[in-house]
């Protein structure tokens, strides 16, 4: 396993590079196909957590023969102790209208939809005055291709992709089936490539900087680099971009306060890790990719409270459409109260454990299915919190 | 669905089936079954409860067979270990989250969930009981329908029927999370929203959360009552769905049996819905016949096209979201209500009865006739017409209940007075057959002969179609309907209200034009009806949509007109139709309501 230290990194708010009608003018000059194998070679995986390779994804939906097809901006930030792209929609916006512009052009779209969390409209006219400035730029560019904002209903479920479809076709925001994928069936049933805040970004920086400068950056596995929310018990919670590939250890030894006993690689929905495993435990796909949420917690935490707080948000937020999501976190959650209180035994811990494997296999979207990675990882390496 | 095929295997046995099949459908093909709890075949593909999971080989997730489409190369398993663990924690949080006190449930014993539950073997104690502490409440204010949502297991089914089939969606899934439920608009009570009592959600609904408003023992208290005169009428639909509930295959017809039943059960007379089905054709046919004449010799304004009113669904669906097109619907009260106002007056006088001691029930495949029979307006024989309204359903649970041996039951015939039918009346029973009862009558008193159909069987409007239209030429008219001669009767019939809004804004919109439109509010026509057994499907509907064609061949006679007891009522009661007694007793009128 590779195993890069821990390096500070300037590609998203970087001030040399703000120009960005000009990194699309650039990209419309060269043909759809180069800038997608570009992508494909730089490595570069959806920013979202899941990873998916953002090139193939331009390229699946290029290559479906539809008249209409769309781009989506995923700005349903609402992962607890994540606040990067409300920074960077704050500071530098048009560099994701670039990078969905470029998206535009590489498909074949018209259109392009930025769906922002609801909790984020506060935002709402600087981006739109900004918004209309850039659609009038690549307008006379000579880019047949419109964004336009829409606001969210503030619903957690919604940053899925499919339920932000609904939400954006005015329905609930539930989680369709898949397949279909968005690069099928979207938005309004057409092709539709949907990337996050961070990716879109990270599309037009490459375009910027060329694949090179990229690829120089993170491990086989997860190139580049990304940006992190830190919080939690830390003496420099913040926003920062780092490579990606970096140890635990090593990120603990940077942001930790001296007495980190876990992580929480990847919000609610990620992995806890514990001290005894910073050294060994990667940061990026061959390890623990995270949406980029970084919570440290040092002894001073109760991990029942944690996975307590975590798994009543995941009651609250589950959409409710799928029983092993919508029962199983409730069970979850009722489950380590009444062990906690001695009205089950320990040993229900491990029923509860099944129950959690269960929904990861059998949740209908990525929500209940990743319920199971703090659960598990939090009982497994804190059981004796959990039950004393 | 596309021709080229995929090429799978299903617990190592090789399928090659149409792109685009479900795994579901290609496990149904081998012969697997795979449980199944949201999906319905009548509706679109949910994939919310998670209980048909099957394992992919090579695939991290477990797959929803019945919303996942088959895949060349795939390798499925419908029954590891996997797969069964997964299922039987989809249906122990289920029950958790449940009231699964079976024997206190209507349910009991024809229920999804219970079924499964018995299947897999589950402990319901294994996890924490949700339910108790929800402090549900149960919707009793529809005349038709109970709510229970703490036997709710959100499916969705529900509201996908009333959006879907209905066209209505007076049913919605509201809030998140653990307070996820299926609601209407803002909560109001079901009684104050746009549902029209259909019970269609009902009939698809797979446990006990929605069920019919049961009148049992009020009907078991007036049959004991030895100062009541208890008389009760079938519905046509009921006697080819009912052995569905005693034994029988969809599509058997009992209608001997139910009456020989229906006596041992002790009602003072067994009456038949079809000789008033005859009677509204009388009425029914002349108003039409009327209207045209109005419009076409006398160039007054009427409001064509006339459509039918016999579906209390759909007269309440109108009334909501179409109200601009009331006065298209025919003034005909429902077979069911004309029953009624006639068996507290004409059949009162005839039995030398007090209209006050003679109680009224019927036996319906709808739920929304409970609703009918308790509208204001259905007071026309000085009391309320029709007493009790029971479904097909309930009337399986008291013959069960008498513990009648229903399959060996001899067979009987209906009592008189009222009791006399015709096959056009039984065809009532089918969407598009009061369309074709209807022609067979009009045609003749138009032209002195029967309609020219073989057989009088009029296949253009029979069938399934959501939307049919036909069009027949008048030729040959008596003297008295000569400005019909030549001309071509557009009709149309719907079934199924989603149909029904396509029909109505094509009519508002002016787009097409008849002269006379049938619409059924549920699918099939009433032997589709929201009281009719459960389980339905197309299939099923088909078998009974044959029955009731097959009954309608084997009677005697087959016109309304030559019904000799609707003969005889006209000669000794009413006069002659839409005559002034006619009026004041088989005649209605209707009112807007809200839009939600
Ligand atoms: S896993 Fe949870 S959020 Fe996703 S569809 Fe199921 S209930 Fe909804
Ligand atoms: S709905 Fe079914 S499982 Fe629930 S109580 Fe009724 S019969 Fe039992
Ligand atoms: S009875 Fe009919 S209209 Fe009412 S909620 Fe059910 S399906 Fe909808
Ligand atoms: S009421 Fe019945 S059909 Fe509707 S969601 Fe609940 S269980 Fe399913
Ligand atoms: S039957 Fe397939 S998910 Fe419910």
């Amino acid at each position: 396993m590779e195993n890069k230290l821990l390096k500070k990194v300037d590609l998203i708010f970087c001030k040399t590079c703000q120009d960005d009608i000009e990194v699309v003018k650039k990209a419309i000059t060269r043909h759809p196909d180069e800038i997608i194998n570009d992508l494909i070679d730089s490595g570069l995986k959806g920013r979202g957590g899941a990873g998916f390779p953002t090139g193939l994804k331009w390229k699946f939906t290029k290559n479906q023969d539809s008249a209409v097809k769309y781009v989506v901006c995923n700005a349903d930030e609402g992962e607890p102790g994540t606040f990067k792209d409300r920074e960077i929609l704050d500071t530098v916006a048009t560099k994701v209208f670039a990078g969905m512009a470029i998206c535009g052009y590489c498909i074949g779209a018209k259109e392009g939809y930025m769906y922002l969390r609801g909790e984020y409209n506060f935002l709402l006219k600087k981006l739109n005055a900004s918004l209309d400035e850039f659609n009038a730029k690549i307008k006379a560019a000579g880019l047949d291709f419109h964004i336009q904002l829409r606001s969210g209903s503030g619903a957690y479920i919604c940053g899925e992709e499919s339920a932000l479809f609904e939400s954006l076709e005015g329905k609930r925001g539930e989680p369709r089936n898949k397949p279909p994928y968005p690069t099928v069936a979207g938005f309004m049933g057409k092709p539709t490539v949907i990337n996050n805040v961070e990716t879109f970004v990270y599309t037009a920086m490459i375009n910027h900087f060329g694949v090179a400068k990229f690829k120089e950056l993170g491990t086989t596995d997860s190139r580049g680099s990304k940006v992190f929310s830190i919080s939690g018990d830390t003496p420099k919670a913040g926003i920062y971009e780092l490579e990606l590939g970096m140890s635990v250890d090593e990120f603990v030894k940077e942001f930790g306060d001296g007495d980190t006993k876990a992580v929480q690689v990847g919000g609610a929905s990620g992995h806890c890790v514990p001290r005894k495993k910073f050294n060994d435990t990667i940061i990026g796909f061959e390890g623990i990719p995270t949406g980029g949420s970084m919570m440290l917690f040092n002894s001073s935490r109760s991990m029942y409270n944690v996975l307590k707080d975590y798994l009543e948000f995941f009651t609250e937020e589950s959409c409710g459409q799928c029983t092993p999501c919508r029962v199983g976190c409730q069970q979850l959650l009722k489950g380590i109260e009444a062990v906690k209180r001695g009205e089950r035994p320990a040993s229900y811990l491990e029923e509860l454990k099944k129950l959690a494997l269960s929904m990861k296999v059998a949740a209908k979207c990525g929500l209940g299915q990743s319920v199971a990675n703090p659960f598990i990882s939090i009982i497994d390496n804190f059981k004796e919190e959990i039950i004393y | 669905m596309s021709n080229y095929m995929v090429n799978l295997k299903i617990n190592n046995i090789p399928v090659s089936v149409p792109e685009g099949t479900t795994i579901l459908e290609a496990a149904k093909k081998l012969n697997f079954r795979i449980p199944t709890l949201c999906y319905h075949e009548d509706l679109s593909v949910a994939g919310n409860c998670r209980v048909c999971v099957v394992e992919q080989q090579g695939a991290r997730l477990l797959q929803a067979a019945c919303a996942a489409p088959v895949a060349e190369g795939m390798e499925i398993l419908t029954n590891s270990n996997k797969v069964r663990q997964a299922r039987k924690h989809v249906i122990e949080l289920l029950l958790s989250e449940h009231r699964a006190d079976c024997t206190e449930c209507y349910k009991n014993g024809n229920c999804e969930l219970q079924d499964l539950a018995h299947e897999y073997g589950v402990n319901q104690h294994m996890f924490i009981d949700l339910n108790r502490k929800k402090n549900y409440t149960i919707d009793r204010s529809s005349p038709s329908i109970i709510k229970d949502d703490s036997r709710c297991i959100r499916c969705q089914r529900c509201v996908r029927t009333c959006e879907e089939l209905q066209g209505v969606s007076a049913l919605a899934v509201a809030y998140k999370g653990d307070h996820q439920k299926i609601s209407t608009f803002f909560e109001h009570p079901m009684f104050e929203v746009v549902c029209t009592n259909c019970g269609q959600c009902i009939n698809r609904c797979p446990t006990g959360a929605l069920i019919e408003k049961t009148y049992i023992d009020e009907v078991w208290d007036a049959i004991n009552d030895p100062t009541k005169h208890v008389v009760v009428q079938t519905a046509p639909a009921v006697r080819i769905g009912l052995g569905e509930i005693l034994g029988y295959e969809p599509g058997e017809r009992v209608t001997g049996k139910m009456v020989t039943a229906l006596k041992l059960l002790g009602f003072d007379s067994v009456l038949d819905t079809d000789f008033t089905a005859d009677l509204t054709i009388m009425e029914e046919g002349t108003e039409l016949l009327t209207r045209l004449k109005k419009a076409l010799v006398d160039k007054e304004q009427v409001a064509l096209p006339m459509m039918t009113s016999c579906s209390p669904g759909w007269i309440k669906f109108q009334e909501h979201l179409f109200p601009n097109l009331l006065d298209n619907l025919s003034t005909c009260k429902s077979p069911q209500q004309m029953f009624g106002a006639l068996a507290k007056t004409y059949y009162a006088q005839k039995k030398g009865l007090n209209g006050k001691d003679v109680v009224s029930v019927s036996i319906m495949p709808c739920t929304a006739k409970k609703f009918e029979a308790g509208r204001p307006e259905m007071r026309s024989s000085g009391f309320q017409d029709v007493d009790y309204v029971l479904t097909t359903r309930e009337l399986g649970m008291m013959i069960k209940q008498a513990g009648i041996d229903f399959m060996r039951l001899p067979d009987s015939h209906y009592d008189s007075i009222m009791g006399e039918s015709t096959g056009a009346a039984v065809i009532f029973g089918a969407t598009g057959g009061v369309m074709e009862a209807a022609l067979r009558t009009a045609y003749e008193i138009v032209t002195g002969r029967p309609v020219p159909f073989q057989n009088l069987n009029i296949t253009p409007v029979r069938g399934m179609e959501g939307v049919r239209e036909a069009s027949i030429k008048i030729e040959g008219c008596v003297p008295e309907w000569s400005f019909l001669e030549g001309a071509v009767l557009k009709v149309a019939i719907a079934h199924g209200l989603a149909n029904a809004k396509k029909l109505m804004k094509a009519v508002s919109d002016g787009t097409v034009s008849y002269h006379f439109i049938e619409v059924m509010a549920c699918p099939g026509g009433c032997l589709g009806g929201g009281g009719q057994p459960i389980p339905t499907n197309k299939e099923i509907r088909q078998k009974r949509a044959e029955a009731i064609y097959a009954e309608d061949e084997g009677m005697p006679l087959r016109k309304s007109h030559e019904n000799p007891e609707v003969q005889l009522i006209y000669q000794d009661f009413l006069g002659k139709p839409l005559g002034h007694k006619s009026h004041d007793l088989l005649h209605t009128h209707y009112k807007p309501r809200k839009r939600y």
